[in-house]
């Protein structure tokens, strides 16, 4: 198989990266020398620092490749991950849930979990997310190496372990503090290295609307082909995208995922706290412009027979994840490709770093304090954070090479996070809003939730049913399956979370000040003029998203 | 961010896009004294120069506005 060919300056700024991420870890070592800054950065972060990274944490392997490579494969369907499947569930995070979370000070979600319902539910729910997360990373660094291996011919075993152990290191040393600081430069390098993608496209095609009109409706549309399935590139019908996507999948990750919420907890104050998600929505909407812009230039130029443009195929079977290596490999020059490959390296690691940070925290609180050692000094648990990093670091390898026997990774990641992250919504929502769920009622509910989402992915995968039960169409994609088994896992999980705790012992309401809307005192920035209040800025991040919507409709 | 005599992010942030984008700068020159070295589609525009130029202004301007900061 081709690959993208490095020259000496291209490894020059591949290397720059590496030593830079290595030696702010070193740097930042210095100043780590309390648990509350190896956890939780210091609790002194400005908005716009936990907002970028609140955002890079979530740029992983399947992020930029995987999504180029859908918007291939399904069209501009794949642009409702950006913004009706993120913006409403991170202003709702900013504007309503942020308060109860910072304000309890919480180290991590489970840990809301053990105030607001009881240590059992806490356990379940750490349990689950340290699994999903080890999960998660391994795929993640397996991902990483495959394309190393297939777009730059690199050897599959040392590309995993070389960047393997420079987040170990860097993580190690200073924690969520250097896990941020590489967040935000990754940032940077991912829209430096891969905005000029989208820029060199309109230049050679024309402009927006060139790309968009080589394209068939069903690929260059956001909603107007949605009220038929069979009409558009994702086969879903406009409810499944809503409730599915931009319901249930979208608030379960964006509000409830630690791995993205952590890095608001890092925040100031509390009005730092709810401006993370807000701020970081912008971000958000703008990754259309390099993800999904450059799949639909990738299918433009497939199209077109003059332009020598095409994916490369696995066994006869097209990559569908290589339309941006190959784009890159088209527009980019020495040096550039450089930048471009740090970039992918870039997303990778900060992925990597989010997943082991997030990992990190939730084993040493909600595992081994919790149950394992529950008289553990602070001196202790910073030790702990560091000796469960290098432990997840080596575990994720293992769970790389294990993904490495899967014929779909994909397909694989969208059912671990319909699994556990769908019911738990369910359960934050419904704990958070309604004084009476009970902590029987959150456990039995969630763990009811999860093990139906869990039936339903092997009921189809296994032939036990037919997936259009769960659909409730003829015709589906996989990603409308995901969309679909998501909100039956959440309905599933509420219904019986509602239904158990009408018969069992409610909390007394003094115990659930601070932790439940209504039983809570809301004064937040009073004395701020209101443009300068979370609620501003939301609105206008609202009014942004509508205005996309409309004019990709 | 945070403990005393600290760098702040946006330093490390600027001085990357610095390197990075001075390199890239350098090699588009090099690519217009040799225009055969290496073609790519719509290398007639120079992408590195231009780009590295464009990476080298916004690094530029944060490291030296964050030169002599630190956070205490």
């Amino acid at each position: 198989m081709p690959s993208i060919g490095l020259t000496p300056i291209d490894w020059i700024i591949i290397l720059i990266y590496f030593a830079f991420v290595i030696g702010i870890g070193v740097y930042l070592r210095k100043f780590t020398t309390s648990e509350e800054d190896f956890f939780l950065a210091g609790r002194k972060n400005s908005s716009w620092v936990a907002g970028l990274a609140f955002l890079s944490a979530n740029l992983g392997a399947l992020e930029l490749l995987g999504m180029t490579g859908n918007t291939f494969k399904y069209g501009m369907y794949v642009a409702h991950f950006y913004w009706i499947g993120a913006i409403p569930a991170m202003l709702f995070l900013g504007i309503y849930m942020m308060p109860f979370y910072y304000s309890s000070k919480i180290k991590s979600i489970p840990g809301y979990l053990k105030l607001r319902f009881d240590e059992k539910t806490r356990v379940l729910n750490g349990i689950s997310f340290a699994i999903m997360t080890l999960l998660v990373s391994g795929i993640n660094l397996y991902a990483m190496a495959l394309v190393l291996h297939t777009f730059l011919g690199w050897n599959w075993d040392i590309s995993m372990w070389a960047s393997a152990v420079t987040v170990a290191v860097y993580v190690t040393l200073s924690g969520l503090m250097s896990a941020i600081f590489t967040e935000i430069i990754q940032f940077f390098l991912i829209w430096f290295g891969l905005f000029l993608v989208s820029i060199m496209g309109i230049i050679e095609i024309g402009s927006i609307d060139q790309i968009l009109n080589r394209l068939p409706e069903s690929m260059n549309t956001l909603w107007s082909t949605s009220a038929d399935p069979t009409q558009n590139g994702m086969l879903i019908h406009w409810s499944g995208i809503v409730l599915g996507l931009g319901f249930v999948l979208s608030f379960g990750y964006w509000t409830t995922d630690f791995l993205v919420v952590q890095r608001a907890f890092s925040a100031k104050d509390l009005r730092a706290a709810r401006m993370t998600p807000i701020l970081a929505s912008f971000f958000k909407m703008a990754l259309p412009f390099i993800v999904i812009l450059a799949g639909l230039i990738a299918i433009a130029l497939s199209n077109d027979p003059n332009s020598g443009f095409k994916l490369l195929e696995d066994g006869g079977q097209v990559n569908y994840d290589s339309a941006l290596p190959m784009l890159i490999k088209r527009y980019y020059p020495s040096g550039l490709v450089g930048l471009g490959v740090t970039a992918l390296l870039a997303g990778f690691m900060a992925g990597q770093a989010g997943n082991i940070s997030a990992f990190n925290t939730v084993w040493t609180y909600d595992i081994y304090k919790s149950v394992l050692n529950k008289n553990a000094s602070d001196k202790h648990l910073l030790w702990m954070g560091r000796v469960s990093t290098v432990v997840g670091v080596i575990v994720s390898l293992g769970t790389a090479y294990w993904a490495k026997s899967f014929p779909s990774i994909m397909d694989y990641m969208q059912a671990i996070f319909s699994w556990v992250n769908a019911p738990l919504f369910a359960t934050m929502l419904l704990g958070m809003f309604i004084w009476w769920i009970t902590p029987n009622g959150a456990f039995w509910g969630l763990i009811t939730g999860m093990l139906s989402s869990f039936l339903m992915y092997m009921g189809v995968k296994f032939h036990w049913f037919n997936e259009s039960i769960i659909t409730m169409s003829s015709v589906q994609s996989d990603m409308a399956a995901n969309f679909w088994r998501a909100w039956w896992a959440w309905l599933i999980c509420a219904v019986v979370t509602v239904v158990i705790s009408l018969f069992t012992k409610k909390k007394p309401k003094e115990e659930l000040v601070g932790l439940v809307k209504g039983l809570t005192e809301e004064k937040y920035d009073e004395h701020l003029p209101f443009v300068k209040k979370p609620e501003f800025v939301a609105i206008i991040s609202l009014i942004v998203l509508v205005i996309l919507n409309i004019i990709f409709w | 961010m945070t403990v005393k005599g600290m760098k702040p992010i946006w330093y490390f942030v600027g001085l990357i896009l610095l390197i990075m984008g001075g390199i890239i700068f350098l090699t588009g020159i090099y690519y217009l004294l040799n225009p055969s070295a290496r073609f790519t589609v719509l290398s007639e525009t120079h992408p590195n120069i231009w780009w590295g130029a464009i990476m080298i202004l916004f690094g530029g301007i944060l490291y030296i506005k964050n030169r002599k900061v630190t956070i205490s």
